[in-house]
């Protein structure tokens, strides 16, 4: 179909000549996009460009040395503390959002508390997470620098994020199928697990994903809470450093600059991976 | 029975819901209980106006932590919020769909990078830039600043183009009838019913720059001193925390945590007027 509010160039540039203004608002709109696409193709651009050559199967190696700085034993502890610190906030998270949107009623005064907890953890910032984790679990509970410690702290992290997510992709199922189940004699507890939360499945899947960009990417709440010892961890008690605080690390120390461009570029891709994943399961969700 | 299991499945939804309170009160607790005493003993007034940091002399002064991360924290405004707000609008408003598929994804790839990379990224780029273009070591307020406007984009992009398209088009349109240009409608209409949730975007911008600490800490700097020029070095408060923590014993490392206490309460602060704001621009 042809459109026939649309405007030729000639019409514009009449309409620009009378309201000069105009123009410039224009531009400058024009070049502020250009300046945040411009960037954000430049700095991954760059981490690529100059990151890739680096790549080498030596940084691979089980073992990491001060001759070959590998980041294995970061990925592995990446993996292990991202399995950890979901299973610590996903139950919590995903059942308080349960009950946020099933049983809660209208007007409940812990509902009101809960959500400016909620809305005070996620804006609290990670180095004050790694500080209360070091006070918590590592002196306090005795943990040490560990895994364990490292996990719990991620877990109060994306507590928050996982709450929110739930809760929209619990919200999103619509009372037809609640009522339908209620109405085939299910009780609330049979439609909740059985009917409501796997229809949530996409949207919960979508905010779990995010969690673990956010676990992947963190670095300040780490350092103090799960350490930084290079190597993997026996067991969860052992302190061990993820890719994040391998990379800071590396990039601190200035020895290793070609190994920190390539773990860079693990990370990166690593992370927007996930980002690309998490978009995928919430187009589900719209899709319904 | 199955009425039992129903109560129980009940309690422990509501215990689950229970946890996110607890875990707000236990980090006060452990904060406050850590950090307060040390406050009292070096004095609240000397503590948070003190200029001088000699933790091996006992001398607890954060003034220019504090000013580290109110400069930074401005200059990140400066350079983000402009570019970000510019962006919103022409997301909203101006892009072509066709472009607007590409633009999205890569300003959800500037929120993805972990702060790290965004260090090391202004560790090799940004510091020799600042130092060739502009002189001194590089590592300045001004780096700091760039790589954190750089930083909050997403956000102010996200929550801003939330805002603008929340407004009615029925504006737009009565705009537009009025005479005035797609540009005039949007700057001079949209933008100010907006007001709001724009304002919100800028102070989730402020908290994301006050918190944001390995990106900072690589660039900044990091010197315990007063602010001597927007081209020398600086540290922030977060900085002072990662940087010093390590090997803090007694005294020092209890007025490490005061640090963190007193930033803990600048971002409730932020995070509170963020909300106010919200609320309002939701009405």
């Amino acid at each position: 179909m042809n459109q026939i509010n649309t405007r030729s160039f000639a019409q514009k540039w009449i309409s620009y000549k009378l309201s000069p203004l105009s123009l410039i608002l224009f531009l400058v709109t024009v070049a502020a996009a250009l300046i945040s696409g411009g960037v954000s193709v430049f700095i991954v651009g760059y981490v690529l460009v100059k990151g890739i050559p680096n790549l080498s199967w030596a940084l691979f190696s089980w073992h990491y040395s001060s001759q070959n700085a590998s980041l294995t034993p970061a990925l592995v502890n990446t993996v292990t503390m991202t399995g950890l610190a979901l299973v610590v906030a996903m139950p919590i998270g995903i059942f308080s959002a349960v009950y946020l949107v099933e049983y809660a009623k209208r007007g409940n005064k812990l509902v009101g508390l809960i959500r400016v907890t909620n809305e005070t953890l996620s804006g609290i910032p990670s180095i004050v997470y790694g500080l209360f984790g070091l006070l918590f679990f590592v002196s306090s509970l005795h943990w040490g620098y560990s895994l364990l410690a490292g996990a719990f702290t991620l877990g109060i992290m994306i507590l928050p994020l996982i709450m929110r997510t739930t809760e929209e992709a619990l919200r999103a199922v619509p009372d037809s199928y609640r009522e339908a189940s209620f109405g085939l004699g299910a009780g609330k507890l049979r439609t909740v697990l059985h009917i409501v939360l796997p229809a949530a499945v996409p949207g919960i899947a979508a905010g779990v994903i995010l969690a673990v960009g956010r676990i992947v990417g963190e670095t300040a709440a780490l350092i103090y809470t799960a350490g930084t010892v290079a190597e993997i961890p026996t067991t969860v008690l052992g302190s061990g450093r993820t890719l994040s605080v391998h990379m800071y690390a590396l990039a601190s120390e200035g020895l290793y600059v070609d190994q920190a461009y390539a773990t860079a570029v693990v990370l990166l891709v690593i992370v927007v991976a996930i980002n690309w994943l998490s978009g995928l399961a919430a187009k589900k969700i719209v899709k319904g | 029975m199955a009425n039992h299991k129903e109560r129980i499945m009940q309690g422990a939804f509501l215990l689950a819901a229970c946890t996110s309170i607890l875990a707000v009160a236990l980090i006060c607790l452990f904060l406050f209980t850590n950090g307060v005493p040390a406050i009292l003993e070096i004095g609240l007034l000397d503590f948070v106006t003190g200029t001088v940091w000699r933790p091996l002399d006992s001398i607890f002064g954060i003034f220019p932590m504090i000013l580290g991360s109110i400069y930074v924290t401005i200059g990140a405004v400066i350079i983000g919020v402009p570019i970000g707000l510019l962006t919103a609008v022409f997301m909203a408003k101006f892009c072509p769909q066709k472009l607007y598929v590409h633009l999205r994804p890569l300003v959800d790839l500037l929120a993805g990078i972990p702060s790290v990379v965004y260090g090391f990224f202004g560790l090799m780029v940004l510091v020799p830039w600042v130092r060739e273009t502009f002189g001194g070591s590089g590592t300045s307020i001004l780096t700091a600043s760039l790589l954190l406007g750089i930083m909050i984009l997403p956000t102010v992009v996200k929550v801003s183009e939330a805002a603008i398209r929340a407004v009615p088009n029925s504006y737009y349109e009565g705009g537009l009838a009025l005479g005035a240009t797609h540009e005039r409608a949007t700057f001079l209409v949209i933008l100010p019913a907006a007001k709001s949730g724009i304002l919100a975007a800028i102070v989730l911008g402020i908290g994301r720059a006050i918190g944001e600490t390995m990106a900072v800490v690589m660039v900044a700097g990091n010197q315990a001193r007063m602010p001597a020029g927007i081209l020398k070095g600086i540290r922030t408060m977060t900085a002072n925390v990662v940087i010093e923590m390590g090997y803090a014993y007694g005294m020092h490392r209890e007025a490490l945590i005061a640090t963190a206490v007193l930033l803990f309460v600048f971002i409730l602060a932020i995070n509170l007027s963020f909300s106010f704001l919200q609320r309002r621009a939701n009405r």
